[in-house]
């Protein structure tokens, strides 16, 4: 009967050829916009490591206290201090600390001038937590980190303009005047929102050009250029002293397989806090979190705000768009009163007209996804109008997009045509036969 | 085929009750064809709508077949209209977006009946009615006689052993009427009971048996009052 009802449904929107395209045009501009604004906030909301985003977590340590911090939350990163402590206490299976740096590269030919290139400064753990894909190579090891080794893995983008793409792997490269031994080419990584950054940056860059050893970086006395944050009078002078400060612009990210072992790092937290208590150092009582990923990404808000309302106010049009939907095809409906009595007449269950008149309503919501399609791929290239370009580009019209527009728009159409399918089911054939 | 019995159809308002049908008794055997008549307003059609199962009585009961109808759910309603029934309505109650074949194919389908089965109960009813070479016609390209000959195809194209009626020539002109009518004679010599409300005389005449209703209720003609007085005035508007 499907076939049928399908084929009564598209004679039917035939019929009436204005009232169709109002329907299908409404459903097509509501589910456009809605699409959208959910392609940019699937993009800056979504898990960015779902495989490992439940054993990644940060470690915060309330190095502030309670007259500094913000609202009684550690900050988001770690000072020098505690983030060497925790790295020498290897209590979690990995670990890795991160800082942004920018240092000049030198092109391989000899013409070119030095170009400003940015990267961040890891440990080696970093590419096994993160699960970083390697087209060349591969991260350097912990041995290595130990050895102050100087080492550094190029992005494939860099690896491209430096290389043309080919493997550089043992090749040296220079940056800011110090040679290091490139030992892994990344495949294309930048995951959405960068996670491992989010404190750092806006979450939704372009990615980084190198990973730097950080050892050889902290020896090189190589400044941090991503986010710094102190607290009181400034008081340090040089490198050394910045070390020592209570400025907070380490990245620390551990590794924990399992819930006993999320709850034993987190006493760890307490126990070192308690200890830096009873040494003097902190002033307050032990004052920590540990945060996996996406929690991570709730306390970082790295979803704009815009992305959410814009979506918000999107799906509320497309509300609107339903709730004229469903005024138009109750009048479409019931205008076949007639047709609905003789049908009822001649055999027709009410359950089967109600499930004519929803096949008729998912023929609409077919044709509104495929308007919706067209609008959204137009959409697609204003979305810079709306948002940032960082976060404009992320949208981007793809087969799940695709398919969950017209999923969308069909699901939509026919839960708005329940109601007017059940009028129409309604329909006493008696009365409707006499009155003729 | 068709028994009711003290069967009463009761419409309720929050300060009104109208009988429609009260007392009714009619007994329609297997083969016969009954002509209704009555004046307007005397639940000539409210009959039919019941013995068609498409409206419930209140009171009563009604015996389709053998069966009786009284506790049946829409499902079981609506089945028995499909494979049982035959509709013929004074206003053809075509739909008009379908040509004539699928008009006729309607309560086929519903009956879950393969396409080529479809096809030769349709192309049948319609040679039958004469209108096998207009099967891929709208409806607005027919004449009012030849779009109550579709409906009729309709009708007989599922075989019904029961066909109802209501004013089958009433919006025809005499010619179109009689052709009707034939048709529908001929349908009865072929073993269908049938069932037709009438405000015409001359065609409740060709009936086999006449069932007078008034006032909601069967009345016996040559006793009953008020048929005297309905027929008089019936009579009298026939002359002027």
């Amino acid at each position: 009967m499907f076939a049928y009802y399908l084929q009564l449904g598209l004679r039917s929107l035939r019929r009436n050829p204005m009232l169709t395209a109002l329907m299908v045009m409404a459903i097509g501009f509501g589910v456009s916009a809605s699409m959208i604004t959910y392609s940019v906030f699937r993009a800056v909301s979504g898990n960015p490591i779902p495989e490992k985003s439940s054993q990644l977590f940060v470690p915060q340590i309330d190095s502030w206290g309670p007259g500094l911090n913000e609202k009684g939350e550690p900050p988001g990163a770690l000072n020098y201090v505690d983030a060497m402590a925790l790295m020498r206490a290897h209590q979690s299976s990995r670990m890795t600390l991160i800082y942004q740096i920018v240092l000049s590269t030198l092109p391989r030919d000899a013409d070119s001038v030095p170009v400003s290139s940015t990267g961040y400064a890891v440990t080696a753990d970093f590419f096994t937590m993160f699960d970083v894909p390697f087209a060349y190579g591969a991260g350097w090891s912990n041995a290595d980190d130990d050895a102050r080794a100087g080492d550094v893995v190029l992005s494939q983008e860099f690896n491209q303009r430096l290389f043309g793409g080919a493997n550089s792997v043992g090749q040296k490269i220079t940056l800011s005047g110090h040679d290091y031994r490139i030992v892994g080419v990344t495949k294309h990584w930048n995951p959405a929102p960068r996670f491992y950054d989010a404190w750092g940056g806006s979450g939704f860059g372009n990615p980084p050009d190198f990973y730097l050893a950080l050892n050889r970086a902290l020896d090189l006395k190589i400044d941090n250029a991503g986010r710094n944050s102190c607290r009181g009078a400034i008081t340090y002078n040089g490198w050394d002293q910045y070390l020592q400060s209570n400025c907070i612009w380490l990245m620390p990210w551990v590794e924990l397989d399992t819930s006993s072992d999320v709850e034993r790092y987190h006493r760890f937290l307490e126990s070192y806090s308690a200890d830096q208590q009873h040494a003097g150092r902190f002033g307050w009582a032990p004052n920590v979190r540990l945060p996996d990923v996406m929690k991570w990404l709730d306390v970082e808000k790295i979803v704009p705000p815009e992305s959410r309302i814009s979506l918000i106010v999107a799906l509320s049009f497309f509300v609107i768009c339903l709730v004229n939907t469903i005024g138009l095809l109750l009048a479409k409906f019931m205008r076949r009163a007639g047709e609905i009595g003789v049908r009822r007449a001649l055999g027709a269950t009410r359950h089967e007209i109600y499930a004519q008149y929803l096949v008729e309503a998912a023929a609409v919501g077919l044709a509104g996804g495929f308007i919706g399609l067209l609008l959204t791929a137009v959409g697609m290239s204003g979305v810079g109008v709306l948002f940032a370009p960082d976060i404009a580009r992320l949208a981007h019209l793809d087969f799940s997009l695709i398919g969950l527009t017209l999923a969308l728009a069909i699901f939509a159409t026919v839960a708005a045509a329940f109601y007017p399918a059940w009028r129409a089911a309604q329909v006493q054939p008696a009365w409707q036969l006499k009155s003729n | 085929m068709l028994k009711m019995t003290h069967l009463s159809k009761v419409y309720r308002t929050e300060v009104v009750e109208t009988y429609a049908l009260r007392d009714f008794n009619i007994d329609v055997k297997e083969g016969e064809f009954v002509a209704v008549t009555g004046p307007s307003g005397s639940g000539k059609t409210t009959f039919l709508t019941i013995a068609g199962l498409l409206e419930t009585f209140t009171g009563g009961e009604y015996l389709l077949d053998g069966q009786s109808v009284s506790n049946l759910d829409d499902n079981a309603r609506s089945r028995i209209r499909n494979e049982k029934i035959g509709f013929i309505f004074q206003a053809f109650n075509l739909i008009p977006d379908l040509n004539v074949f699928d008009n006729v194919e309607v309560p086929l389908r519903y009956r879950g009946m393969k396409a080529p089965e479809r096809k030769e109960r349709i192309m049948n009813a319609l040679e039958r009615v004469g209108l096998a070479s207009r099967a891929r016609h709208y409806p607005a390209e027919l004449s009012g006689g030849q779009q109550q000959r579709v409906a009729i195809a309709r009708a007989l194209a599922g075989s019904p052993r029961l066909l109802l009626a209501d004013e089958p020539t009433g919006n025809l002109d005499t010619q179109m009427a009689r052709g009707v009518l034939e048709l529908l004679e001929e349908i009865h010599r072929e073993g269908a009971t049938i069932v037709m409300v009438t405000h015409d005389p001359e065609l409740a005449a060709r009936a086999q048996r006449n069932v007078h209703i008034i006032d909601g209720q069967v009345v016996d003609l040559a006793e009953d009052p008020r048929f005297h007085t309905a027929y008089t005035a019936a009579a009298g508007q026939i002359r002027g």
